[in-house]
């Protein structure tokens, strides 16, 4: 079997992530891909205390921490200095899913409508995780969290944010799981030979704030794409949808969702509403890929 | 050469003739002008610059300071609702020591929606660390924005260059431009001691605990106190380059002056002409312009207060639940005086309401009846 990941280690080991973080898995598979001509701008998240404490910092390349809703217009600024000083640099925004799909969006819609030369990580762990697990646009239908406590679990589905971005036609939108690195690498080497705006979304669960098992983080990953709860897809333009780990038998959600904690207290109604829920976007999905 | 402009283009050829490289700007009444100069002048090559169309003011800042820490100089423009939206940013562009120069227009506050001039929007600034510079005219406004550049990068804290919104961002005036050569020579490229580079990385800003925060808040200090003496070596090095000289304040007939009149931007220039008519009614009376408001020159002011009997600051801003805010600045610079003169607060020409040389004389003669002050605030013009 070929080696597609490269081995050169760039992430240091001392950073400061919980036990069993996808979000330090997708930095360190990230740092290997994209190399060490590369600039982070990081947004409030919890890579903003992975990262250090100050003095130290575990990613052995430049970070510029910024405003919670301020990684792409920071990285768009960031790119643009280097330009006109005529400096090639990869410039990566990196934020967790509330810096992305609620207050950062605005500033990342902007940098996609402009297509500003930047490619646009969001490490999705489903919750504002580093403030303690509050519900986030991208918290999953009837999960706990803090503000969503299970009187009242989230009542709304998780926020088609890939769908807006598609909206953009902006060059490379991608979908990647830190359970599928190979498939992670790819994208993020085609997304580095891109110039333009490139979006990818890695899920990453969290262990604490998924009331997870640490030892279970690539399982659940995993799981996540076998139950097409998370399908692993990229865009081209904004039209060109494919989906890039075909599921030939998909999974029942149930297997999913009861390794974690933030769905323990659901009926087997639930159970079925969001097995239903996972039916139908996978057809809206289907749709757009045009299978 | 001179050229005639308005204010807003004064803005624009300041940071034309400064080299500004990249340019994050998003737009709002009375500022537009500025950007689209700027735009033009970027698109058509007469700049070698990159001009961000960005959606929000807030993505104006923050990419302003994203490229101004890879060592390039940055340039941005905004006004009342647009620094508001700034606000948390503001202060991030001074911890991160990014040295940005910032046309602001002065501009009341909404609601009720209004677009007419004001200091409240740059004054309820005052504490992010951003230094302020209250210009009255262009050609002032165009050489503080060469000055502002200079004194910025060299104590890493950036600097807002302030103008009343219509009363000179869309009056023309003749302005002298001066030689490209001679600023390229007076204001040399920006050389930061660090800055965002893959080849010796660094993190900056990351989380620093209690103790380490408090020493990066004394070095915001320090170098906003050694930008104090600096504004005043720049302005005087740029009167013998460009033979205009510029200080952190500015006095007119106050050498035997009694009693002084104390304000700033445009308001001062009107405050001047009345200055010349009370003296040709008899009075002994001088005009304070205080140009850099942060940092505040407190030394400057005590000493022109120390020979004065009394002294009135008239503002077009204020602090509710206080009082004018250049009022409150200059009353806490002279506190601790053996024998401070009686100041007297007037608020005038809020919303942009005309102040004219009448209405400073006015004020003037109102203050000379009054035996002290007996409020923090005169209003001057409000209909009750």
């Amino acid at each position: 079997m070929k080696l597609t990941i490269p081995e050169e280690e760039i992430m240091g080991h001392g950073h400061l992530a919980c036990q069993g973080c996808g979000g330090a898995l997708a930095m360190r598979y990230t740092l290997k891909t994209l190399g060490r001509n590369t600039v982070l701008s990081v947004p409030a998240c919890c890579w903003s205390v992975i990262d250090g404490p100050f003095p130290h910092s575990a990613v052995n390349i430049p970070v510029f921490h910024t405003a919670f809703e301020a990684a792409a217009s920071t990285a768009s600024g960031i790119k643009a200095g280097f330009e006109i000083q005529g400096k090639d640099v990869n410039v990566v925004a990196w934020a967790g899913d509330g810096g992305t799909y609620d207050i950062g969006i605005q500033a990342l819609s902007g940098a996609a409508e402009r297509n500003d030369d930047i490619l646009y990580i969001c490490y999705d762990n489903e919750a504002y995780m580093n403030t303690g697990v509050q519900r986030s646009g991208s918290t999953p239908l009837k999960a706990w969290t803090t503000t969503t406590p299970v009187a009242h679990p989230k009542d709304r589905p998780k926020k088609d944010l890939i769908s807006i971005m598609a909206a953009h036609r902006m060059p490379y939108i991608a979908t990647a799981s830190v359970a599928y690195p190979e498939d992670l690498t790819e994208k993020l080497e085609k997304a580095k030979s891109i110039k333009g705006t490139r979006f990818l979304l890695i899920f990453s669960p969290c262990p604490p704030g998924w009331r997870a098992d640490p030892k279970n983080t690539v399982k659940l990953a995993r799981l996540a794409v076998e139950t097409k709860v998370f399908n692993l897809l990229e865009i081209e333009n904004g039209l060109d949808w494919r989906i890039t780990k075909k599921i030939r038998k998909p999974k029942p959600v149930i297997e999913y969702l009861k390794l974690q904690g933030r769905f323990r207290h659901l009926t087997e109604d639930d159970v079925s509403l969001i097995q239903e829920n996972v039916e139908k976007e996978w057809n809206i999905l289907m749709n757009k890929v045009g299978e | 050469m001179r050229k005639v402009m308005i204010g807003n283009h004064a803005l624009s050829y300041g940071a034309k003739i400064s080299r500004a490289q990249v340019i994050p700007a998003y737009p709002i009444t009375p500022q537009t002008e500025v950007v689209e100069l700027l735009s033009e002048m970027c698109a058509n090559g007469e700049m070698d610059a990159k001009f961000i169309k960005v959606e929000s003011e807030h993505s104006a800042m923050t990419a302003s300071i994203g490229a101004s820490a890879t060592g390039a100089r940055v340039f941005t423009a905004t006004s009342a609702q647009g620094l508001a939206l700034m606000h948390e940013v503001l202060h991030w562009a001074v911890g991160a020591r990014t040295p940005i120069v910032m046309g602001n227009i002065n501009r009341a506050m909404a609601p009720p929606w209004t677009i007419w001039t004001e200091q409240t929007d740059s004054l309820a600034q005052r504490d992010t660390g951003w230094m302020q510079l209250y210009a009255q005219n262009s050609q002032e406004v165009l050489d503080s924005v060469i000055q502002a550049y200079k004194v910025a990068e060299a104590v890493q804290i950036p600097a807002m260059v302030i103008l009343a919104a219509f009363v000179l961002s869309h009056t023309s005036e003749a302005v002298e431009l001066p030689e490209q050569g001679k600023v390229d020579e007076f204001l040399p490229p920006y050389e930061p001691e660090y800055r965002i580079d893959p080849a010796n990385p660094h993190a900056f800003g990351g989380l620093t605990g209690p103790d380490g925060y408090f020493e990066l808040r004394y070095q915001i200090q320090k170098a906003i106190e050694d930008a104090l003496p600096k504004w005043d070596e720049v302005g005087a090095e740029f009167g013998e380059v460009f033979g205009r000289k510029y200080g952190l304040i500015e006095t007119y007939k106050v050498e035997d002056a009694k009693n002084l009149i104390i304000s700033s931007a445009t308001l001062a220039s009107t405050a001047r002409t009345a200055v010349d008519t009370l003296r040709e009614k008899g009075e002994k009376v001088g005009l304070l312009r205080i140009r850099i408001f942060r940092p505040f020159p407190s030394a400057q002011i005590r000493s022109i207060l120390s020979s004065v009997d009394r002294a009135v600051v008239v503002d077009r801003n204020i602090s509710f639940g206080a009082s004018g805010i250049f009022y409150q600045e200059v009353k806490a610079a002279v506190y601790n005086e053996k024998n401070p003169p009686p100041i007297f607060g007037v608020i005038a020409g809020i919303g942009g309401r005309d102040v004219t040389k009448k209405d400073i004389i006015d004020i003037y003669e109102d203050i000379m009846r009054m035996d002290e002050p007996k409020s923090d605030i005169i209003w001057k013009g409000v209909r009750l």
